[in-house]
């Protein structure tokens, strides 16, 4: 039987009964549209987390507090892992002037508090820094300016907004902000600047922030000189391991530890926090697609099935093309060619569902999806895979029909 | 030339009892023969058919096609063998629903691997040895009535040029006057040369051939030639 002969075949018995091939081949549509869709969503997610960390730059160390002694039991009593003062100023400083390949050194000390400007009212993260921010987080100013080192040691009450601030306290996209007064935890301040939106949601959203010098943050509002976060910036992202190995080395030094296991901070980069996530979307997408996967399980066995119904109803006609000389291979590979069209046009048209149902759900603005080649690659591997997999028992039960039995077969 | 030397064929029943279909059965049939083989149900002719058609083999015994003995051949040299030298008539048309005249008429040359632009000349040729009208050629089969259906079948037992036609009670499910004229159409392919074997289990039917063969009990009890080729001729 040749190739075009196989093909004529197929076609014809596919759209000898039109409906039941298409109701069979949505269960397959389904499945691998759903396939894609979850994956799109999954890679969707993975990009975006990893794009909001590169954001904030992929040559920088964040220096967090931490607590010595290590883990276990009989460490005595200890604070929330968050609210241990360990870092300060000096530490900062000596990271600055001692560790080589730094590019600079900004602190933090983020305590949230509640802003008042006019009528309205918003809880927000008050940020404690230096000039340097908005260098080292790749933050931009759209309107006024950022914090000068003079504002920093005179203590000015100056605060940055950023966007999201900006929208709470004075309306979405409101203008003419800067000059006008907000009150932090009842001090009032003076807004010199808003910061532009840097996108991104959920925890650790850059934009839902005040910025106002360190200086004021430690003696007004916290009344503590510690620090939350130090950010080391390295000359290049090449530098990154001798920096975290030289700022760990020094700060040791300076607590005067001598087990690094007993270090009383962290240190995490960037590319340690994009593999955390990347890891969990991995995991998320995984679990998204095992989810679909069972859905084109689904639409496999109803191929199967449907074939089965098609080897038991054709089964004079298989009797007849054995009678008529029709090899067993001949008719194992009809039944196969069928199944495997099925599947193969199930995964034509479940891909384009797939990117339908992806770009919609991008354009409606709920996630943003990534339909990534590979998977549709996959998908249409997959679909016809099952269509031999799934078509492989019916066509060797036609192939091994007796042809005396079947041409028999009421 | 188709000789069967002394076939025995035995089916194992589930229980592990044996049916003697065939015992010991030899005949001869001569090209341009035209054999009808007689028996009531149970007799073994249908089993005799199946041997003679390559559709089964014996349990004992040879079976010659054309000096070929196709008794011990796999399944697939005995699917080759039925598509090359043997055109089925069946009973019940056995025609594909929803494909055309032409297209059941050139189905036996889709696995003959016969080029397609020869395969419509081909049909062509045997749909005119079976009288069909021609202006049913592209019709559906089942838009046809049964004598046209059995024309197709008859179409397609030809299409391959084959060495024996093999009829199995091909009025069956037809009235007596269409069953009359797809008779006339094997004496005429007859008289054309071709070698015709047509099972049957009635006398009427048997009479229109030029040897009656009757099978009882898996046995050949009788072998007649009832008439010659003229007298068929004056009937």
């Amino acid at each position: 039987m040749s190739f075009t002969d196989l093909l004529d075949e197929t076609r014809l018995s596919i759209f000898a009964n039109k409906a039941r091939s298409a109701l069979t081949i949505l269960g397959i549509v389904v499945g691998i549209a759903a396939v894609i869709v979850m994956v799109a969503i999954g890679q969707g997610a993975q990009a975006s987390i990893t794009k909001s960390i590169q954001a904030a730059g992929s040559d920088l160390l964040m220096v967090m507090p931490g607590f010595g002694g290590g883990g276990g039991f009989g460490g005595g009593v200890r604070s929330a892992r968050g609210g241990a003062l360990t870092l300060t100023t000096e530490d900062m400083a000596a990271i600055a002037k001692e560790v080589q390949g730094v590019k600079a050194v900004v602190p933090e000390l983020q305590r949230r508090y509640q802003v008042i400007a006019g009528g309205n009212n918003t809880n927000t993260s008050i940020y404690g820094t230096n000039q340097d921010y908005p260098g080292v987080k790749n933050l931009t100013i759209a309107e006024g300016s950022f914090l000068t080192a003079e504002d920093v040691s005179s203590m000015s009450r100056i605060c940055v907004l950023g966007a999201t601030a900006r929208d709470d306290l004075f309306g979405t996209g409101a203008t003419g902000v800067v000059g006008q007064r907000v009150r932090i935890n009842g001090l009032e301040f003076r807004v010199v600047g808003v910061a532009a939106a840097k996108g991104g949601s959920g925890f650790g959203n850059a934009d839902d922030a005040i910025y106002i010098p360190l200086t004021c943050a430690q003696t007004l509002l916290a009344g503590d000189p510690h620090l939350t976060l130090i950010d080391v910036q390295a000359t290049s992202a090449d530098e990154m391991t001798v920096v975290k190995q030289g700022v760990t080395d020094l700060l040791l030094q300076r607590h005067h530890i001598s087990d690094s296991a007993q270090a009383d901070f962290n240190i995490l980069s960037q590319q340690d926090i994009l593999n955390t996530a990347s890891t969990i979307t991995g995991t998320f997408t995984i679990v998204l697609a095992s989810i679909a996967g069972i859905s084109l399980l689904v639409g496999g066995i109803g191929i199967m099935n449907m074939m089965l119904t098609a080897v038991t109803e054709r089964t004079r006609e298989i009797g007849l093309r054995k009678a008529i000389g029709a090899r067993e291979g001949d008719i194992s590979m009809q039944f196969l060619a069928e199944s495997v069209a099925l599947t193969g046009l199930g995964g034509l048209v479940g891909v384009l569902l797939g990117f339908l149902v992806s770009w919609g759900i991008t354009q409606s603005g709920l996630t943003t999806t990534s339909v990534s080649g590979s998977s549709v690659l996959l998908a249409f591997a997959v679909s016809t895979g099952i269509g031999i997999l799934f078509g492989y028992y019916p066509a060797r039960r036609a192939a091994a029909m007796s042809p005396i039995e079947a041409l028999r077969y009421q | 030339m188709i000789a069967v030397e002394d076939v025995t064929k035995v089916y194992q029943s589930g229980a592990g009892a044996e049916t003697i279909a065939l015992d010991g059965v030899t005949l001869t049939v001569e090209d341009g023969e035209y054999v009808a083989i007689m028996g009531p149900s149970g007799s073994g002719k249908s089993t005799l058919m199946h041997i003679l058609g390559c559709l089964d083999s014996p349990t004992a015994g040879r079976y010659l096609l054309d000096g070929q003995d196709v008794s011990e051949m796999s399944s697939d040299d005995l699917a080759d063998v039925r598509n090359a030298r043997i055109g089925f008539v069946f009973q019940a048309f056995n025609l594909l629903p929803r494909a055309t005249v032409l297209r059941n008429v050139m189905l036996p040359l889709v696995y003959s691997g016969i080029p397609r632009a020869r395969r419509e000349e081909l049909a062509v040729q045997a749909l005119a040895a079976a009288d069909l009208d021609e202006q049913l050629w592209d019709h559906l089969s089942n838009e046809l009535s049964g004598g046209q259906m059995q024309r197709v079948a008859i179409a397609r037992a030809l299409i391959n040029d084959p060495t024996l036609v093999l009829a199995d009670e091909p009025t069956g499910n037809l009235d007596t006057k269409t069953g009359e004229i797809i008779l006339q159409t094997f004496e005429r392919l007859n008289e054309q040369g071709r070698t015709i074997v047509l099972i049957t289990h009635e006398p009427d039917i048997a009479k229109h051939a030029k040897r009656v063969v009757h099978i009882q009990d898996g046995v050949v009890l009788s072998d007649e030639r009832t008439s010659t080729a003229e007298e068929v001729r004056a009937r």
